[in-house]
């Protein structure tokens, strides 16, 4: 090096995992949310544009059946106390409840996976019919994908947990990542839900 | 006079420019205007970079200077302050120079045309509201000097822009949609147009006569057009028309006054009273009428006309006919 | 937890531990393999930041390549020299391999290579993510080439307008190659945005707050924030446009209730701030420059700072100045108009500010401030012809003319790729620890310079004429033959200049004199490594007490990370205190077998809706295994991420 160097102090000290903004991890988490946020703002904007394309909405169907729809929403809702106590349980690093919160969740998201399957079924219009049942059916499926992926790697985690790897505090940290990621999939959900069952009625 | 004066600098400027397709043509109100406020625009971005050089020139080339960093704050304000009153001078100008513009020829009664493109032709119908007075064409479009001209723009495919430069600025024709385009042309002239949105194989090739006449020129023009085909005296056109009646030619283009009523290529009915063919692509003449006739696709590849199957006779009647549609 | 005691855990860098001994050791631990597995492997974020260098390099001469042939068919009216259906996919793989395969990924590749020596750390923050990038982007921009060699290529324009890329008139594969291959470059380019963020935001020297970090990181990070914010509508129109074609969704079908400005909306959404994407980086290149050969810091940073984060924000609101002609309302096309012409004063300050820092010094004109000086000259005509097209009356005659070619060329070329050309000479040393030829670079400048007005000044006429854009060819007799010839030869003038600067490069590789750390005397950390720099970047972690360290009495260290594991140091996002050691992930296979699943999953998807979901299973198997912990369960060691 050609300029001198001096040393100034030490970091053998510093702990090697932190929870939140503290760690890349969530850094990582955050920008995901941003682009897969932008991207569900402006599939929105489509719909409204769209919308605005048709006097009637929706053009010629009958809008998709509330009740698998609003049952979704009631239980990704309830979904997020054990999320809550799953986020806290991880920052104290408390494996054993960890282990069964973890284990209701990847159950409460196979139930919310199936009415995701009625969802489908009683959109009550096909993608190819028209651009309403475009936009709808890229909606639900852009969300569905969302929480396929965090299901997934809930999954891959849930596992991990289970074996030795799981007393790690890294790993703590991703648990605490992937519940603050849940937030984001019924955050987003909300407005979804406006769009595909609420404004086809309202309007 | 001071309209003179107003364009003196612009023909000084842009004098080597004309030319039929050439903004600079200023043979509409659209491209007069814009002629002077891309002259005010010159003005104010040249002074703007002639700054920028100095400056470039003085720091390059210059000793160090000492003490120099409030001198810069001041001198960065005072960019700013240029800057800032730049933009709202040329943004205001713009504004009312699209208002101006807007509002040309105004308390006329527009001539109404609906124009609507296709790959790659121009659909051309003169509205009115005596339908047997309408008049369809193609590619060609004939404007009477100093009124406004209405043209409504759709598409029958994929979007395609009008545009004629020495005329206005343009305006895309989008499928699903209905745009205005309002030009007031000016100046007597033969002008060029062509497609100025991508729109596939042959874009290149998608122009269109423009030819703006006096009142009465364009009055015996459109009295002409109303007029439907006329029958064909010569032996050799009357066998060229019954081949064409018989063929395919009939199934896609229009004559008037005849029973090919096709509606998915270039009306024909006074197609030989054009200034070219295959929408601009070459000058009307015998030989070159018959070349794209016979080989549509040798000359304009991906153009929707087949090559239709003809013996150099029928080539020869089928063309007769049609120099008669005058 | 108690502290583990295990020797290879508690072996840290130091005063005891310190020259060649902490190098042997630190090289083995940071390095890679030997051979072809080592270079399958590597997270390294200067090799991956290298091979995406020359990649995106490579890139720009088939695009340039493109050109020449454009300008060989228009150098006379009707040539005849390509077919209609050739020059339109020439021309949209010219504007797609320049925009997609070469502008933006050049500017991650520096990005890549430079951030993490220039905040003074020893990797990136993701780094497998990154390798996965590069190979992702690689393979996109393979699928696309492949596609136009064997003449199914896009011919549809870079921007891809529907319907005419729709299924109705674009039969066959070739718009669903261009469409799938933005999803491979977007990946590929959110992956890097976000490895940039945050590296920048955590991974910065002790010390290096936000008002100490170089404009360049400044200009990165903006950047990386503007690729998140815009390509998600790019892929989200790309995705609309595949479904249509695929599986018949109607997003842009007008008479099923879609609309054909949908796409223009989402693309240009995307498109205007793709460009300051590409711009920014270049501008953050000027700024290096001028304070090395300037020796002092650019003149008003803050201003400098709040300049790039005011271009960053004002480019999302330009998007619809690309729609004047579309019929929209006139009254809302004057927000547009004024958001266009505003952009116009962070930059005009920004060319203030280098020219009063050299009017304030003694610049000494290398090579790279040659670039610098032809970059202002440049640019600011480009800047300026776009006031001009910012304004709607004066837009609707000069829309889609060549005009507009010759103003996206100047700001392109003058804004990005001149300062580019001047970072690679200004950067070479670094790099590969030679400098480049003096009297070459010189040459090439002046050719490519040259070169560059010819060809484009012209084109402003060409446009004024009534030439416009995407033609294959046009008539005699319009006055446009001269303008045509002359941009022609000009373009092989310009091109025989990056041949002669390529050839530098290539001699200087094997010829040029030794660099040493830090040939120009420069003041930012990355000329603190050496030439090249290590695999671990610095021996011990540098601290900052300024913006300029390497202009300072001497440089303070940080002692205290472990060395027989990879690990650097996390500090808090404001004030850049120290805050946590974090192991950083080894090199590992993963990312280029996830990569290829992901390959798998994009082209197959071309073909058939079911790929998303049976493709999808090797990505999750692959993805799975890239983050499963390889190495045994630690019990109280030190983390690792292997």
């Amino acid at each position: 090096m050609s300029i001198r160097q001096t040393f100034t102090g030490d970091l053998k000290v510093l702990p090697t995992h932190g929870f939140g903004v503290r760690s890349l991890t969530w850094w990582g988490v955050i920008a995901y949310m941003l682009i897969e946020g932008g991207g569900f703002a402006l599939a929105g904007g489509s719909y409204f544009y769209l919308m605005s394309q048709e006097t009637v909405w929706p053009p010629a169907s009958l809008p998709p059946a509330l009740l698998p729809g609003a049952l979704f929403t009631l239980i990704i809702l309830l979904s997020e106390i054990p999320n809550s106590l799953l986020k806290k349980a991880a920052e104290a690093q408390q494996r054993d409840r960890v282990l069964w919160l973890i284990v209701l969740l990847d159950l409460i998201g196979l139930v919310l996976l199936v009415i995701r399957g009625f969802e489908f079924a009683h959109i009550n219009v096909r993608w190819s019919d028209n651009a309403y049942g475009s936009i709808l059916w890229a909606l639900l499926l852009l969300h569905t994908i969302h929480i396929l992926t965090d299901w997934a790697e809930s999954l891959v985690l849930t596992v991990l947990m289970f074996t030795g790897h799981g007393q790690e505090p890294r790993r703590f940290v991703d648990v605490s990542e992937d519940a603050l990621y849940w937030r984001f999939v019924w955050i987003t959900w909300l407005p979804i839900f406006a769009l595909l069952y609420l404004v086809p009625r309202l309007v | 006079m001071r309209r003179l004066l107003s364009l003196a600098p612009v023909l000084l400027l842009l004098s080597g420019c004309a030319g039929a397709q050439s903004m600079s043509e200023g043979a509409g109100f659209g491209s007069q205007q814009f002629n002077h406020l891309m002259l005010l625009f010159l003005v104010v971005t040249g002074i703007s970079y002639a700054l920028v050089l100095v400056f470039l020139t003085v720091a390059v080339a210059g000793r160090r200077n000492e003490g120099g960093e409030a001198r810069l704050r001041s001198l960065l304000i005072g960019w700013v302050g240029f800057i800032l009153i730049g933009l709202v001078l040329l943004t205001v100008a713009s504004f009312f120079s699209d208002r101006r513009e807007a509002r040309a020829g105004a308390e006329q009664e527009p001539l109404k045309v609906t124009v609507s493109a296709n790959q790659w032709w121009w659909s051309i119908e003169y509205q009115n509201d005596d339908p047997s007075r309408v008049v369809r064409t193609a590619n060609e479009l004939h404007l009477p000097v100093g009124r406004p001209v209405q043209l409504n723009l759709v598409s029958g495919d994929v979007i395609h822009s009008l545009w004629i430069p020495a005329l206005a600025g343009k305006q895309d024709l989008i499928p699903g949609r209905e745009n205005d385009l309002r030009i007031v042309p000016t100046r007597i002239g033969h002008y060029r147009g062509q497609c100025a949105e991508f729109c596939g194989l042959q874009h290149a090739h998608m122009a269109f006569d423009v030819a703006v006449e006096s009142p009465q020129n364009f009055a015996a023009w459109y009295a002409a057009q109303q007029q439907p085909a006329p029958e064909p005296t010569d032996a050799r056109a009357k066998a060229g028309h019954d081949w064409f009646m018989s063929h395919a030619c009939a199934n896609c283009h229009s004559i008037a006054g005849t029973p090919a009523g096709g509606v998915t290529a270039p009306d024909l009915t006074h197609v030989a009273s054009r200034q070219t063919i295959a929408a601009g692509t070459l000058p009307m003449s015998r030989g070159n009428l018959r070349g794209w006739i016979a080989n549509p696709q040798g000359v304009k590849p991906g153009a929707h006309m087949p090559a239709v199957g003809m013996t150099a006779d029928e080539l020869d009647a089928v063309a007769s006919y049609l120099e008669t549609l005058k | 937890m108690t502290a583990s005691e295990h020797p290879d855990d508690t072996a840290r860098d130091g005063p005891e531990l310190d020259g060649p001994e902490l190098d042997r050791i630190l090289s083995e631990t940071w390095g890679d393999k030997a051979g072809l597995i080592g270079w399958l492997t590597t997270v390294d974020h200067k090799r991956v930041g290298k091979r995406y260098i020359v990649t995106a390099m490579t890139f720009m001469l088939l695009g340039g390549m493109l050109a020449l042939i454009m300008r060989l068919q228009l150098a006379r009216p009707e040539s005849g020299l390509i077919t209609a259906d050739r020059y339109n996919q020439i021309f949209t793989m010219h504007g797609s391999t320049m925009m997609f395969l070469f502008a933006v990924p050049v500017m991650e590749a520096f990005g890549v290579y430079l951030v993490p020596l220039m905040v003074g750390t020893r990797a990136i923050s993701f780094p497998r993510l990154n390798a996965f990038s590069y190979w992702l982007y690689v393979f996109g921009g393979i699928m696309l080439w492949v596609a136009f060699l064997r003449d199914v290529g896009p011919d549809i324009g870079w921007f891809a307008y529907t319907p005419l890329s729709g299924p109705e008139y674009s039969p066959g594969k070739r718009a669903d190659f261009w469409a799938q291959m933005i999803t491979f470059t977007e990946v590929a380019a959110l992956a890097v945005a976000v490895e940039i963020v945050a590296t920048i935001l955590k991974q910065r020297a002790p010390g290096m707050r936000l008002d100490r970090i170089p404009l360049f990181v400044w200009g990165m990070l903006v950047t990386a924030f503007m690729v998140i914010f815009s390509m998600p509508a790019v892929t989200l129109a790309s995705s609309f446009l595949l479904s249509d074609r695929l599986v018949g969704t109607q997003f842009y079908n007008a008479t099923e209730g879609g609309s054909a400005l949908l796409w223009q909306h989402l693309f240009w959404f995307f498109g205007h701030p793709e460009v300051y994407i590409i711009f920014i980086p270049g501008l953050g290149f000027v700024s290096a420059m001028v304070e090395t050969f300037c020796r002092r810091p650019v003149f008003a940073y803050p201003v400098m700072v709040a300049a790039l984060v005011t271009i960053g924000l004002l480019a999302f609101g330009l998007w619809v100045h690309h729609m004047f002609a579309t019929g929209l309302p006139r009254l809302g096309y004057a927000f547009y108009t004024a958001a266009s012409m505003a952009i116009a004063l962070p930059s005009g300050v920004q060319i203030f500010c280098w020219i009063a820092t050299m009017w304030d010094s003694r610049p000494r004109f290398e090579v790279p401030m040659w670039w610098v000086v032809g970059f202002i000259i440049t640019f600011v005509i480009g800047g300026l012809t776009g006031v001009m097209v910012a304004s709607v009356p004066l837009d609707l005659e000069l829309h889609d003319t060549y005009f507009v070619v010759a103003h996206f060329h100047y700001t392109l070329i003058g804004g990005a790729v001149f300062p580019l050309l001047g970072a690679i000479t200004y950067w070479f040393p670094k790099i590969t620890g030679r400098m480049m030829n003096d009297r070459i670079g010189k040459l090439a400048f002046v050719l490519v310079f040259a070169g560059f007005h010819l060809t484009f000044m012209t084109m402003h006429f060409t446009g004024l004429m009534g030439m416009p854009r995407r033609v294959f060819t046009y008539p005699a007799g319009l006055g446009w033959e001269t303008l045509n010839m002359t941009s022609t030869v000009g373009a092989f003038v310009m091109a025989s200049g990056v041949l002669v600067f390529l050839g530098n490069i290539v001699a200087s590789l094997r010829r040029g004199a030794i660099a040493g750390d830090n040939p120009w005397g420069a003041a930012s950390l990355e000329w603190a490594a050496t030439s090249p720099p290590r695999p671990y970047n610095f021996a011990h972690i540098p601290a900052v007490t300024s913006s300029t360290p390497l202009w300072e009495e001497s440089l303070p260290v940080f002692s205290g990370l472990r060395v027989k594991q990879r690990e650097l140091v996390l500090t808090t996002v404001v004030e850049a205190v120290p805050d946590i050691r974090d192991p950083s992930p080894t090199p590992t296979i993963w990312p280029l077998i996830a990569a290829l699943a992901t390959t798998g999953l994009f082209i197959w998807s071309i073909f058939s809706p079911w790929a998303l979901v049976w493709g999808a299973i090797p990505v999750g198997i692959a993805l799975t295994a890239w983050f499963w912990p390889k190495s045994p369960p630690r019990h109280g060691r030190e983390p690792v991420i292997e």
